[in-house]
Order: structure tokens, then sequence, then C-alpha cells
């Protein structure tokens, strides 16, 4: 199973990574967020992967007694999860506003225009 | 002492609340929070006199010994009380001085930050909060150097005053932690007793210099002076309070602290006694060259920061003491001197020496306050500036070499000195007023009061310089000469060497005030060597460092995301693709991984089509949608694999980012293709690449054992220390609280950035 | 948007969801949950509202604009995370408990409160966006 993950985490990054060189602005807003799906799954393997058995102790006990899957990864993904929400958030409305400001879709017309403020 | 030390802050913050308050005709209640400070410390002068220190600790980050410590004795407390003093009076002279200003309220706050961070940082006695404390005041000072932020120059002195002293805070880190290094402790009183092993390590060299570069910053010593005149661009009231008065002596205090601890060395000695006689000898001819009053001041104020550090190198018991008297000295007459120039500004509109003149006619009592302040500074008897230097010659005659020279220095750095004096205090006030100046008539009581009081005490002081003597200056003396003691401050020492030194001073002051007439040739002149001065070789140096940056940019930052992006990737290709190459063989245990189920199987499979479907289709909104559909696998993949928390909280943020998506889509511009297509295959390939070495790593990774220490000390300690069950919530709000708290501070700022960035009209510059 | 459904279901919806992301926040110490998922489950509450409703009617029901909810939440947690600074001489983030147990909750202490800013923090965050955008997009 983790092979076929590591192929998905593989797939996102290439994915990502290629919309982020297109030209479109929106296609660099997709492609930013599907290489962070693609970093998210790479940390949880990182951690590897464990099944049915979340970290959680269970009420009556004090310590884990059984397996559990790996916390860390986890804090750290939910973390990058809440936040990528306030980067596309704020990624997408830059690029509206850069639109609206400069007119122009294209990234590459976008490096000239900070000269002549 | 937390609480006190801290008003300022508080007074900062609530500012936001009273701005309106505070703007009108209340400014001078602010005055209250120096007041309160100064009171606070005063009622320590009985337990300090008795040689006591008094200790504060509250932990703060108790696991890198860091703790807000603070140490009140003899030294701390002459600077606090100088420090809450001055403030006082700065406070209420600001209150007249900029009333009805527009950003009065803001003023106050900087000035409040400032003398919070300069109380802070004479009292703490942890190396690390002291550096803390050190950058807040550059921080808060090049706020107040830049106060008028519309003038280029006032911006341009600000930024160099904060490159300055902000670098100089630096260094204070770097002799912090290897002092830490050596002594296993950032507190300053535990270094006290093991200066014999600092001396003896091997980066005693290194802990010395680094202490040095950021004294001499903060302080202004040559050649890092140039920074303070440009300072000068800042409101008066700042300039007495930051620039003469306490700020530029951090520096000074640092080294006098230090001096227990790593002085008596020759490198200690001798560094200080050049540098500080160089920067004495320098600044005093330069300001013969000057004619702005605020200059002269400036110029003087090097100069007598020169002589403190001179003094400090001494290091003799004499000099130290006639060190601290000459601080208090120095802050009673150019905190006056500069407060008066600010009287004289405000009321004829010029600083400019060689158009003022005959002031008195209307200023009279302002005119007795400078000429007081120009005694105290020339040190004629009976002010307290005669007890100060009288010590320094006492000291410079009394040290064991060169004491000749040394002395001869002193005296013409003080002729020079008195010449200063008297050209602000007293020559705008005599001869015939010019018909360009405006009709005087005294200022508010808040502007001459001020100077007035501090003229007052110095000549008070003067009288009976054991006042302060025996409840400051001893004390301070005794915990840095280590115990020495027995000198008693007089003002009348008989007809000795140093009274006819002292005279020989006065005279050849007077001579050099009634020959040197100020004028715009002598600055002229000066201005033709200003190419070979610290400040054009420091702006040199930075000009070429601009111009390497330029080529460096026109070469690598070409203003193409496309070109930036495709440059990292190749980079960490290369990077990684070569340490995985090295060992390209993978060792995976089939027995540890986990088995195939249908329904995973399934998943990837949508996973995997969603993906190449956002990719390649024309639409926008199924791209979107496909989007959703691989945030929704994710959320499966998640409860699949133990992650209750993360399938929730991707579930939520997919659903508002549908949602976001929906609201912005249609104003969204269209879908266009711009990009050729040989660099869409020539991308295909690098992100083909790039994607396959990360599978490639990963596998890697999963083939080598995992280390779970980290893991197994959250699992083990949740419920034991933070009484929660949940390891993931656990470690989110409180082993990684403070992570989560600065994640929640971003959150905030992105939210804030799209509500700018919305809700910001268009500037009529963007709308064309 | 304005459907009659969505209105109905939205107006039994708003009460109950937010009383469900309050459930999990609370209980996020001991089971999954936790101020994030909380905050996030309450916007959507609220951006469900504003689609059946129109924006005005839930920015009523808010009473203040969503912004504030930001720096009060950042007090909070921050408030928490200083208190045993200032009150008991401990470190920064030093997690302090009430003794009691209370059902759900389980035991009090200074994580809950921080956890509360996060959620506080969070609805604030997504409204703020989600209503600028909506106004102005």
């Amino acid at each position: 199973m983790e092979i076929l993950l590591a192929i998905m985490t593989g797939v996102l990054y290439a994915a990502g990574t290629y919309m982020i060189l297109r030209r479109s602005i929106v296609k660099l807003i997709i492609g930013i967020i599907l290489f962070g799906n693609g970093v998210n799954l790479l940390i949880f393997l990182l951690g590897r992967i464990t099944k049915g058995n979340p970290p959680i102790i269970s009420p009556e006990l004090k310590h884990f007694t059984d397996i559990y899957a790996d916390p860390i990864p986890q804090a750290l993904i939910l973390t990058s999860i809440v936040i990528s929400f306030g980067l596309q958030a704020f990624a997408i409305i830059l690029v509206k506003r850069a639109y609206k400001v400069l007119k122009t879709d294209d990234l590459d017309m976008l490096n000239t225009l900070d000269e002549d403020s | 002492m937390l609480f006190i030390v801290c008003l300022g802050f508080l007074l900062s913050i609530a500012i936001l609340f009273i701005h309106k308050f505070i703007k009108g005709n209340w400014a001078w209640l602010s005055t209250l929070i120096p007041l309160t400070s100064f009171l606070y410390f005063l009622s320590f002068i009985g337990d300090i006199a008795q040689n006591d220190v008094i200790k504060v600790s509250y932990s703060w980050i108790s696991s890198y010994s860091v703790d807000l410590s603070f140490m009140l004795d003899g030294l701390s407390l002459l600077f606090v009380l100088m420090i809450s003093g001055i403030g006082t009076l700065v406070f209420w002279y600001t209150s007249s001085y900029l009333k009805g200003h527009e950003y009065l309220d803001r003023f106050y706050a900087y000035l409040g930050i400032f003398m919070a961070a300069m109380l802070g940082l004479v009292l703490s006695d942890n190396l690390i909060t002291m550096f803390i404390f050190w950058e807040l005041t550059s921080i808060s000072s090049f706020f107040l150097i830049g106060f008028n932020n519309e003038s280029k120059s006032s911006r341009k002195s600000a930024l160099l005053a904060l490159g300055i002293t902000g670098v100089g805070g630096l260094f204070l880190l770097a002799a912090a932690v290897i002092l830490g290094q050596v002594t296993s402790t950032y507190t300053i009183s535990e270094m006290l007793s093991m200066s014999n092993e600092i001396a003896m390590s091997s980066s005693y060299t290194f802990i010395v210099v680094m202490i040095f570069l950021a004294a001499f910053t903060k302080s202004a010593q040559f050649p890092f002076h140039f920074w303070l005149p440009g300072a000068m661009k800042a409101p008066t009231p700042v300039s007495t309070y930051l620039h003469s008065a306490t700020m530029v002596k951090a520096g000074i205090y640092l080294i006098l602290r230090f001096s227990p601890i790593l002085g008596e060395t020759s490198l200690w000695n001798t560094t200080l006694i050049t540098i500080g006689a160089i920067t004495m000898l320098y600044s005093a001819i330069q300001m013969l060259f000057r004619t702005d009053l605020k200059a002269i001041l400036a110029y003087s104020t090097i100069c007598a920061l020169g002589i403190l550090t001179f003094l400090t190198g001494l290091g003799t018991y004499e000099a130290l003491v006639a060190a601290m008297v000459f601080i208090v000295v120095h802050a009673l007459y150019k905190a006056s001197l500069f407060l008066i120039t600010g009287i004289i500004d405000h009321e004829t509109g010029t600083r400019d020496i060689t158009k003022l003149s005959g002031l008195k006619q209307g200023l009279m009592p302002i005119a007795v306050a400078g000429f007081v302040a120009a005694l105290i500074s020339g040190g004629v008897i009976p002010t307290l500036g005669f007890v100060g230097k009288d010590l320094i010659y006492e000291s410079t005659l009394h040290f064991k070499n060169n004491a000749w020279l040394l002395t001869g220095i002193a005296i013409a750095t003080n002729v020079l000195l008195f010449y200063g004096g008297f050209l602000v205090g007293v020559k705008p006030f005599l001869g015939k007023k010019p018909e360009a100046l405006p009709h005087l008539h005294m200022p508010s009581i808040r502007l001459w009061l001020p100077p007035m009081l501090m003229v007052l005490l110095g000549l008070v002081l003067g009288f009976m310089p054991y006042l302060l003597g025996d409840s400051l200056i001893m004390p301070g003396a005794e915990v840095l000469s280590r115990g020495e003691s027995g000198l008693h401050l007089k003002l009348w020492h008989g007809f000795n060497t140093m009274f006819w030194l002292s005279t020989l001073t006065i005279a050849f002051g007077v001579i050099v005030y009634l020959v040197l007439k100020p004028s715009d040739k002598l600055l002229r002149f000066s201005e033709k060597f200003e190419f070979i001065s610290p400040k054009s070789i420091t702006q040199y140096l930075v000009s070429l460092f601009k111009i390497m940056s330029k080529y460096w940019t026109m070469l690598f930052q070409n203003g193409y995301l496309r070109h930036y992006v495709a440059t990292y990737v190749t980079f960490i290709i290369v990077l990684v693709g070569y340490l995985l190459l090295k060992d390209p063989v993978l060792k995976i245990d089939y027995n540890t991984l986990a088995d195939l189920t249908v329904y995973e199987i399934v998943i990837i499979i949508i996973m995997f089509l969603s993906t190449l479907f956002t990719v390649f289709t024309p639409s926008r909104l199924a791209a979107v949608a496909a989007m959703g559909i691989i945030g929704f696998a994710f959320c499966l993949l998640y409860l699949f694999y133990s992650a209750p928390d993360l399938a929730m909280t991707q579930f939520s943020v997919d659903t508002l980012t549908v949602i976001l998506f929906v609201l912005v889509l249609y104003r969204l511009p269209k879908y266009l293709k711009f990009s050729k297509n040989y660099l869409r295959v020539e991308h295909g390939i690098l992100s083909t690449i790039f994607g396959g070495m990360i599978t490639f790593l990963i596998l890697k990774v999963i083939s080598e054992p995992k280390n779970s220490e980290i893991s197994n000390f959250y699992a083990e300690n949740s419920y034991v220390l933070a009484k929660g069950k949940n390891v993931v919530n656990v470690i989110l709000v409180d082993f990684r609280g403070s992570d989560t708290l600065i994640e929640i501070t971003v959150l905030i700022v992105a939210a804030i950035g799209v509500f700018g960035l919305l809700k910001l009209r268009l500037k009529a510059r963007d709308k064309k | 948007m304005k459907t009659l459904i969505l209105k109905t279901a939205s107006d039994i919806l708003l009460p109950v969801l937010l009383l469900f992301s309050v459930f999990i926040l609370l209980r996020g110490h001991y089971l999954p949950g936790g101020g994030f998922v909380g905050g996030l489950i309450a916007a959507i509450a609220f951006v469900l509202d504003a689609f059946a409703n129109g924006l005005e009617n839930s920015r009523k029901i808010i009473k203040i604009h969503p912004g504030f909810l930001m720096p009060l939440g950042l007090l909070i947690s921050f408030a928490s995370a200083v208190t045993p600074v200032f009150f008991q001489d401990l470190p920064f983030m030093t997690g302090l408990w009430a003794s009691g147990h209370i059902p759900v909750i389980g035991k009090i202490g200074s994580a809950l409160f921080f956890d509360t800013g996060v959620y506080f923090v969070v609805v604030g965050v997504s409204l703020t966006i989600i209503f600028t955008i909506s106004e102005n997009a």
C-alpha cells in the first residue's frame, strides 16, 4: 500500500510543479494547492501508516498498550491544512486583485510592471 | 518590578484606546508614567546606599535558562533614575513641544516603548533578556528618529541608525551566546565570580571584541559614530532623551557592567583608552566646524561618550567614579542644552548659530538656564561639572603610564567641550537681536521648566556632591571595582594640580570661544575632507554592494516566476538526485508494509484520475471540481489510516475551499493557453522527473527503520503531563502550543491580507 | 440561492451545527476534535446560513464583525499562555489544571482556554475571508 501512496505523492508533486510552471495565474493557484496536498501526503507517509489505531488513549487507560499511529505528522498536517486554507484564500484574492489592476492573466507580463511605479 | 518596567509598554498599548484623549489638552498626563517609575526607583536609594543588591526573577523560558531576572544595584539604579527622571521631564516637555501634532499619540507610544526597553536593558541580569531589550531600544529609536517620516533625510537617518545599532545588537547576541557557553549561565551576576575562567578561555578575545563592537556601535564611538549626527533629524525631545541622555549611554553601561567580568587585561584597557581618546578628539574637532546647534550638541555628545569610554578603559577606581559622575553631569547639561535648543528652534524657527543672537530679550530665564548649563558643561566651579572634571584629571594623572599624555588629551577635549557648551548655551542669547527674528515671548512653562530644573540640580549637586556620591556613585563604583571604596565626592579640594588644570582648561576655553567664530566657511572647509570620513567610506561600500547585487539580480531574478521555479526544481533534482543515486538500491521489507485492500486501491485510482483531470482539463470549473474530489479522497485516506482529526479538518476545509472557489471562480480570468508547446513538453519532463524523485525518496525512507523517539515521548507523556488523551490535540495545544499560537497569528495575517486587498480602494495611480 | 428547503433546513441546522462545533471543541483533548475543526464547523454553519438567508441575515446573527473574533481569540490564547508566567511564576505555556471533573469536557485547564482561543481565531478568519469575498468579489 505504501508503494502506491508513494507513487501518488510523486504524481501530486509532478502535477503541482507542472501547473506552477504554467503562465496562467489560475493554474498557478491550482498548482500550489496540488503541491500542498502532495506535501501533506509526504509528511504523512514519513510517519508510516497504521490502520485502525488512532493516537488516542482509551478512556480507562493512562498509556498506550497497543500500537498507535504516529501523532507528530498528524499534528503537522493539521496545522498545514488550516494554514493552506488561509494561504489559498490570500493567493486567490491576490491574483484577482493583480488581474483587476494590471488587466493581465499572464505571469510573464507581471515582471515589468512594477518598475515604472 | 516587572510591572514598573512594563509600564511604558502598557502605555503604548493603552494609547490605542486613549489616543484622542492623549492628543488633546491632557497630553501632559502621560508624564505620570515615567514619574511613577522614577518615584518607585527613588524609594530604593536607601537600600542601595547600604550596598544592597535587589534581585527579582520571573521565569520566562526556563528551559533555555532565559528568565526575566532583574538586578538593581548602584550602577543600574543610577541609570534607571536617569532614564525615568529625564524621561519625566521629556514627556512633560513634549506635551507642549508637539502640542496638537497629528501623531502625538504615536510619539508617546514610541517613547513609552523606548523607556520601558531602556529600563529593562539596564536592569536585566540575564544576557539574553538584555539583548532583547537592547534591540527594542534600537527599534523604538528607529521609529522616533524617523518620526517626521515625510522627510527623506529623516527616513534615511533612521535607517542608518537602525542599521548600525541593530548590527551592534547582533554582536551583543554573539557575545552572549559564547559567554553562555564558557560560563554555562546567562546570568550576569553569576559571571562575576568566573572572570578568571573567562579570561583563560580561548574565546576571551572573541567575546571582548563582540562586546566592544556592540558598545561602540550603540554609543557612537569612532568609527561607528556617524549615525548619531544624522539621528538629530528627530524631534528635539527625542534627541534629548535618546541621543544624549540615555540610549547612547547603553553602550557605556555595557562596558561598565562588564568591566569587572572581562576587564583588567591589556586588550580591554588599551582598546578602550585608544578608541575613547580618538573619539573624543575627533568629535571635539568636528564640533568646531558645525553651525547647527543640534549638530554641535551631537558632536559634543559623541565627545562625551568618548570620554566615558576612555575613563572605563583606565579602569582604576578613581576613573570609574569619574565616569559615573560624568554620566550624571553630561545627562544634566546635555539634556538641558538640547531642551533649550528646542525652545530656540520652536520660537525662532532656526537652529543656525550664525543667525541667532540677542535672544535674551524676551527669553531671559532661558538665557540664565543656558548660561548655567554652559557652566556645568565647561566644568566651572561651583557646579557639578567641576566635580566631574576634577575627577577626570585626577584619574588621568594617577594612571600608571603615559599620565601626562592622557591628561593632555583630556584637557584638549575639555577645552573644546567648554567651547561647545558656551556656543549653544550662551552665544544665541548675547549680542544684538537681528531684525529677521520674530518678536519673542516666554514659551509655556512646560517648555522652560524642565531645563531649569536640570540646571538647578546641577548647581545644587555641585555644592553638595556627597548627596549624589554617597547614595549612587559609591555603591555603583563598589559594584564595579570589586569592593574598593573610600572616595568621597567634594567640591573643593584646595589649590592642587587638578584645580590649576581646571583653571587652565577654562582659560583656554574662554580664549577659543572669543577667537573662533562659527561660520559657514568653516563648515564648507570641513566638507572638503568629507570623502575620507567613515561615513563616506561606509556609503561607498554600500553603493558598491548595490552595484554587485544589481548584477546578481539581473542574473538570477529576471522576474519570470517560471524561471525561478524551474531553477529551484532543477537544483533540488540535481542535489537530491545525486544523493539518491549514490545508493540506488531499495531494500524494502514487504512484510512491514500495510496490506492492499480494494477500497484503498479504488480511492488511489480516483485520486490519480482526478489529478490528471485537473491538470489537463480546459475548463476551470471542472478543475475545481476535480480538486474537490482529491480533497475528499484525502479525507477518506486519513480516516483509513487512523487520523480522525485530520479527516475532520480536511473535510471542513475542503468544504470551505469549494465555497471559496464558487464565490470567486466566475470573476477569475478564463483559462488561456500561453505557453508554447515545446515549453510544455519541457516542463512536463521536468515535473515528471521531480515527481519520480519524490516517490523514490519516500520509498527510500520507508526502507529505513523509523525513529519514534519523539513520538513516543509525546505519547507517553500526553496524559501524564498534559492530562489529555487525544495526542494530536495535546501536541497542538500543549506541547507545541507556542507554534500554534504563531500559526493562528499567521492565519489572522492572511485574513487581514484578504480583507485589506478587497476593501482597499484603488489609488488614483492604479486606476490609470 | 434562496430556496425554501435550504432556508428551512438552515434555520435548524445553524444552532445544531454551532452546538456541534462547541461539542467538538470541548472534547478535543480526549477524543478527535479541537479548536481547529470546531472553528471550521462553526464557520461552515454560518456560511450555510449566509447562503440560505442572505449575508445580511447572518451578519445580524453574529452581531459583531467576524474580524473582531480574531484578536479576541488570539488574546484568549495568549492570555492562557502567559497566565502561568504572571500568576504562578512558571514558564510560558505551562499547563494549569483545575481540580474536579466535568462530563464531556473532562478536566478544565489552560489548554482548554487555549483551544477556545484557536476556535475563535479560526471562526473569525474563515468568516472574514468568506464574507469579504462574497461581498466584494
